[in-house]
């Protein structure tokens, strides 16, 4: 045992006084304060997280003599398949629509899975939960993370199309940086939300995944809003749609498509009100996670 | 200088995923007055009533009770991860609790990157995290193992490996459920040392377990839990008294009286 901490080390870093105190729930202020506890503590485990979440997809394809680059081919089957099929059925040039349905379809992907995972980002983290006092925030962005890995394969796809099909990209196709790192923000906090309360209501990650599937359908992801242009009512759809504006900031910049201050503000007031109830039920939810997992 | 203090601690276990109601009343006749309901009238289980002890450096408590008493409930609380529905619980130091074998570990993953993963939970450097793995490889006596998959591990090798990664690093608060039992007895031998010489250096052991000649040995102070509340809090043979039937105390004594 003696010679397992040798002198000298910077052991005093790990050794430095560690004060812990958790009293039962008493109201708000406490609430919001391990709350933030749990956010800041959880922040500096990132390289846990990392590693977390990069052995999801080694182990995901383990054994695979191409690994997680098969992400990429099915993608790009897929989107190869579906843009022939629906550029016939929609009467539109493939040029321009195979680019669109290419960007769309992977962006959809990540942020569908997004929330989707965020369901059991808790469940799913029930041993480390139960076993260890750990920041809760580690779960959360360890899904966002992983999800992250999966469409930086996919990313791949999207290069391709966009330079076999010629669509232009200027300085203002950076305008999706800015809008990613929302996207990122948003993913982490609606994964402790529903991570919460799905832990609590095990049927709503069906729900949410039924949901999911409706959104598919009316956001224009396989269509275009331009199509819509003969049924004015049905704008409608797209204007109270909040995954419309979240994906556009994203998506436009990289079709050539300047970004419209209404999809700026849409994107960040639907991101400041996800953030704020998502702060609200993390703070109520928090310390009875582990009961719940 | 390290020291545990729980306060008053109840602990209420929400009952929702199972049939409650039913399961309720295939328990009611022997444990009623442990189920109940919550202020919201959900129902409930009583895991802990009313727990108060405190613990400061080189304190060594020995948790016993029948299955179900609340021992894990207990040292899970005291980890700090469920937060109690009344009481507070106060500490100082760095706790590490090895409370089921797999915890914090991944099966698919090998033990090797099952200690990094470790070494990045601790937060620690590249080089502490190296200095890490080579005192687990040391004190696992794995071998070859270190490089497969845990799944393909013995319980016993995962206790190794599991034991050697929380004491590598030695806690200063350490919590242990009774799975530790499943090392052969030179790893216990070992262990024992080790957490000796943690302990000796005015650090706080919390051990559950079924085993009197373990708990004998390894503590010098134990709680009786039943029904989730404490029942007798003393020197380890004392409680022993009161909690072993009485031929099983003689033995201990037997066994015990040599060594003394």
């Amino acid at each position: 045992m003696a010679n397992l901490a040798p002198q000298g080390t910077n052991l005093k870093a790990f050794r430095k006084p560690t004060h812990f105190a958790l009293a039962s729930d008493r109201g708000w202020v406490q609430r919001f304060q391990l709350a933030a506890v749990d956010l800041r503590d959880g922040l500096k485990l990132y390289h846990l997280i990392w590693a977390l979440s990069f052995s999801d997809i080694k182990l995901r394809y383990r054994g695979s003599a191409i690994g997680p680059f098969w992400l990429t081919i099915s993608t790009g089957i897929q989107i190869g398949a579906m843009a022939f099929l629906y550029a016939d059925l929609f009467h539109v040039d493939v040029h321009t629509y195979l680019p669109f349905l290419a960007v769309s379809i992977i962006l959809w992907n990540y942020l569908s899975s997004l929330i989707i995972e965020g369901c059991s980002c808790f469940i799913s983290s029930d041993s480390l939960i139960k076993g260890t006092r750990m920041p809760l925030l580690v779960h959360a962005v360890r899904g966002v993370l992983r999800n992250t890995i999966v469409l930086a394969h996919n990313v791949i796809v999207i290069v391709v199309v966009l330079v076999v099909f010629n669509v232009k990209q200027s300085m203002a196709s950076l305008e999706a940086i800015p809008g990613f790192a929302l996207w990122l923000l948003d993913g982490v906090f609606i994964s402790l939300l529903l991570g919460a309360i799905c832990a609590r209501f095990r049927d709503i990650p069906q729900i949410v995944g039924a949901f999911m599937q409706v959104a598919f359908f009316v956001t224009p992801i396989m269509w275009q809003a331009s199509e819509l242009s003969g049924h004015p009512a049905a704008l409608y759809l797209i204007q109270l749609n909040p995954f419309d504006y979240i994906l556009n900031v994203v998506r436009n910049p990289l079709l050539g498509i300047p970004l419209s201050s209404s999809d700026i503000l849409g994107a960040i007031s639907i991101s400041v009100g996800l953030i704020v109830v998502s702060l609200v039920g993390f703070a109520r939810f928090r310390g009875r996670i582990a009961f719940w997992v | 200088m390290a020291y545990l203090t729980a306060f008053n601690i109840s602990i209420d276990f929400p009952l929702y995923h199972s049939e409650s109601r039913s399961l309720k009343k295939a328990v009611l006749g022997q444990m009623s007055s442990r189920f109940g309901f919550d202020k919201k009238s959900r129902p409930t289980v009583q895991a802990l009533r009313e727990i108060s002890f405190s613990l400061k450096g080189g304190d060594r408590l020995g948790l016993i009770g029948s299955n179900g008493s609340g021992k894990t409930t207990l040292l899970r609380t005291l980890s700090g991860i469920y937060q109690p529905t009344k009481g507070s619980l106060s500490m100082e130091g760095k706790l590490i609790s090895l409370l089921d074998p797999g915890q914090g570990m991944n099966m698919e993953l090998t033990g090797r990157e099952n200690i990094y993963l470790r070494g990045y939970y601790l937060g620690l450097p590249k080089p502490e995290i190296h200095r890490l793995e080579a005192d687990v490889e040391d004190f696992a006596e794995l071998g070859q193992f270190l490089d497969i998959p845990v799944r393909n591990y013995s319980s016993g090798m995962v206790v190794r490996l599991a034991f050697a990664m929380a004491t590598a690093f030695p806690p200063e608060i350490l919590l242990m459920d009774e799975w530790i039992l499943a090392g052969d007895a030179s790893f216990m031998a070992k262990a024992k040392a080790r957490v000796e010489s943690m302990v000796k250096s005015a650090d706080i052991l919390v051990l559950a377990s079924h085993s009197a000649s373990i708990l004998a040995e390894w503590t010098n102070r134990l709680i009786w839990i039943d029904n989730g509340q404490i029942k007798a809090d003393g020197s380890p043979m004392d409680v022993f008294e009161a909690y072993l039937p009485k031929h099983d105390y003689d033995e201990l004594v037997r066994g015990f009286l040599p060594k003394k």
